[in-house]
């Protein structure tokens, strides 16, 4: 029986017609089309947000220099304090990257036991998730600050524990819990077909879990994940709290240096920009991968 | 009464647990307080997160490109900035210059601590609630929206009726994330001295130099206060469902 050729998706009704049926072709061929890097990138929004920041600054100056044209404007007291936030900045992005990488590694293998199929280390491993999960970040930096020794002695061999090893640690306790919620998720979401037909194949559950499982795991957490990096990004300021140095600790230490209420809003405003520049790019990242991976209904 | 603390001191003498709130009247009081701190700042923050949720998502659907623009910058930039520094930029900077002359005729702050939490937390969780709220709306199938037109609604009709029942029970799931979310961030506002739970924990343990027992007991809090959000979430989730129409 001869059967017409299937054209290319008929995005234009004028080409369906009978015989055409749009579930036949490769879903891969509407997610294609979603992202046009340069219109994301260069949209109004991201361009007015990426310089808000800037422009308040250039008001703020004009407003002192209106208020004090003695002293220095608002633009070069930020300029002149730019080398200082920029180490500042770049602690929290190291906080962040380190944190990131012992939770991803933790969470993973947290995940795992949640599908265990022994009953006990299942409900443990989701005890832990939920526990670390639940529990206010601020309150596990305190946790991991307060309660880890300051140096550890082991067989005459003393390891230091400095301040920001510790936050790295309380970081990475709330990244292992939602790294763990979201490998069980995506484990939980590969079709039990491709368990059976691997044990059909002679794979241990081991290798099943290496070769098949988790490599078609990576594709839905890959999103979750990016997420997930540019809200524990977000929540690095915290360190300053429990007197770690970072961009907002120097930020305070730069303003009491000032000591010029006028400054107060174009610093804060300029901090806010520092992140709002680092985390947006991720946030686009992020939404297009998502629209590419998602099945398209 | 007697006999709890009868208990909180025996277990403090035998096995050096010492927990001051079980026997000591003026701990006690400081971590109920810091507890209902806690509670009315999450409760007004949520109740207010939701509304501005609701009032964004709205924005965002209309027609005029004027009122979307501004919820758009709006989210995007509470989306992708630190809630802390949000909290520092309002407390510290607006907080500067928004002052009054008390009778006294000193300069006082016009917005306390606790209220610049609220607003702070109201922002950033709205901001979230907006972006949930709006696709629960855009989830609404198109079918769905066509019967209603079929059956004669109007579009008003259609929106209160059809749209916004459906896009509430859609949304429901990410808006509990979310409003557990804002409950563990109601912590930053220790940063700003506001004495909520974590700061009145903070303030008994440096006291007492019981750290170890106040953060078990201070985690066990906020647990216990996100399991009764969890749970209320659920039965209102629960109650809301349609039979036959999974989402």
């Amino acid at each position: 029986m001869w059967l017409p050729p299937i054209p290319e998706p008929a995005r234009n009704p004028a080409l369906r017609r009978p015989g055409h049926m749009d579930v036949l072709l490769p879903r891969r061929a509407y997610a294609a089309s979603a992202l046009n890097w340069r219109e994301t990138l260069l949209n109004p929004v991201s361009m007015t947000l990426l310089f808000a920041g800037l422009t308040a600054s250039l008001i703020g100056a004009a407003w002192a220099q209106d208020a004090a044209s003695a002293q220095p404007s608002v633009f070069s007291v930020l300029l002149k304090w730019t080398p200082l936030l920029g180490e500042g900045f770049a602690y929290n992005v190291l906080i962040s990257l380190l944190s990131m990488l012992i939770g991803t590694v933790l969470g993973v293998m947290l995940g795992i036991l949640q599908v265990s199929p022994l009953m006990p280390v299942r409900k443990f491993a989701w005890l832990v998730t939920q526990f670390f999960r639940n529990s206010p970040w601020l309150v596990l930096l305190f946790y991991s600050i307060l309660l880890i020794p300051f140096q550890v002695t082991a067989f005459g061999i003393t390891v230091p524990f400095p301040g920001w090893l510790k936050a790295v640690i309380g970081l990475s306790l709330p990244v292992m819990a939602y790294m763990s919620e979201y490998v069980r998720g995506a484990i939980l979401s590969v079709p039990t077909g491709q368990w059976e037909s691997a044990e059909s194949l002679g794979f241990t559950r081991g290798q099943t879990m290496r070769m098949v499982i988790l490599p078609q795991t990576v594709k839905r957490i890959l999103p979750n994940w990016m997420n997930l990096y540019a809200v524990l990004t977000m929540a690095t300021p915290l360190v300053s709290i429990i007197g770690v140095d970072d961009i907002m600790g120097y930020t305070r230490s730069a303003l009491s240096a000032e000591g010029r209420p006028d400054i107060l809003i174009p610093m804060y405003l300029y901090v806010l920009s520092w992140f709002f520049a680092y985390c947006y790019p991720i946030s686009l990242v992020t939404s297009w991968l998502e629209r590419r991976y998602s099945v398209k209904l | 009464m007697e006999t709890v603390e009868t208990f909180f001191q025996w277990l403090r003498q035998s096995h050096g647990i010492n927990l001051t709130i079980g026997y000591d009247a003026w701990d006690r009081a400081q971590f109920l307080s810091g507890l209902w701190m806690t509670v009315k700042l999450s409760v007004l923050s949520i109740l207010f997160s939701l509304l501005v949720g609701v009032v964004g998502a709205w924005a965002q659907g209309a027609q005029s490109r004027l009122l979307r623009l501004p919820v758009g910058l709006f989210v995007t930039f509470f989306r992708n900035t630190p809630p802390l520094v949000q909290l520092y930029f309002f407390f510290f900077a607006l907080g500067s210059i928004l002052r009054v002359q008390n009778d006294a005729g000193m300069s006082v702050p016009m917005i306390s601590a606790f209220s610049w939490a609220v607003i702070s937390l109201t922002l950033f969780a709205g901001a979230l609630n907006t972006e949930i709220f709006r696709s629960g709306i855009d989830a609404v199938p198109k079918s769905t929206l066509e019967a209603a037109e079929a059956l004669g609604f109007t579009r008003l009709q259609t929106y209160i009726y059809v749209v916004l029942p459906l896009a509430l029970r859609i949304s429901l799931p990410s808006l509990g994330t979310n409003l557990v979310n804002l409950v563990k961030t109601t912590t930053l506002a220790y940063a700003i001295a506001v004495p909520e739970l974590l700061y009145s924990a903070a303030q008994i343990w440096s006291e007492q130099l019981n750290v170890r027992e106040m953060m078990t007991i201070l985690l066990l809090s906020y647990i216990l206060l996100v399991a009764v959000l969890v749970w209320i979430m659920g039965r209102w989730e629960r109650s809301l469902r349609i039979p036959g129409y999974g989402v």
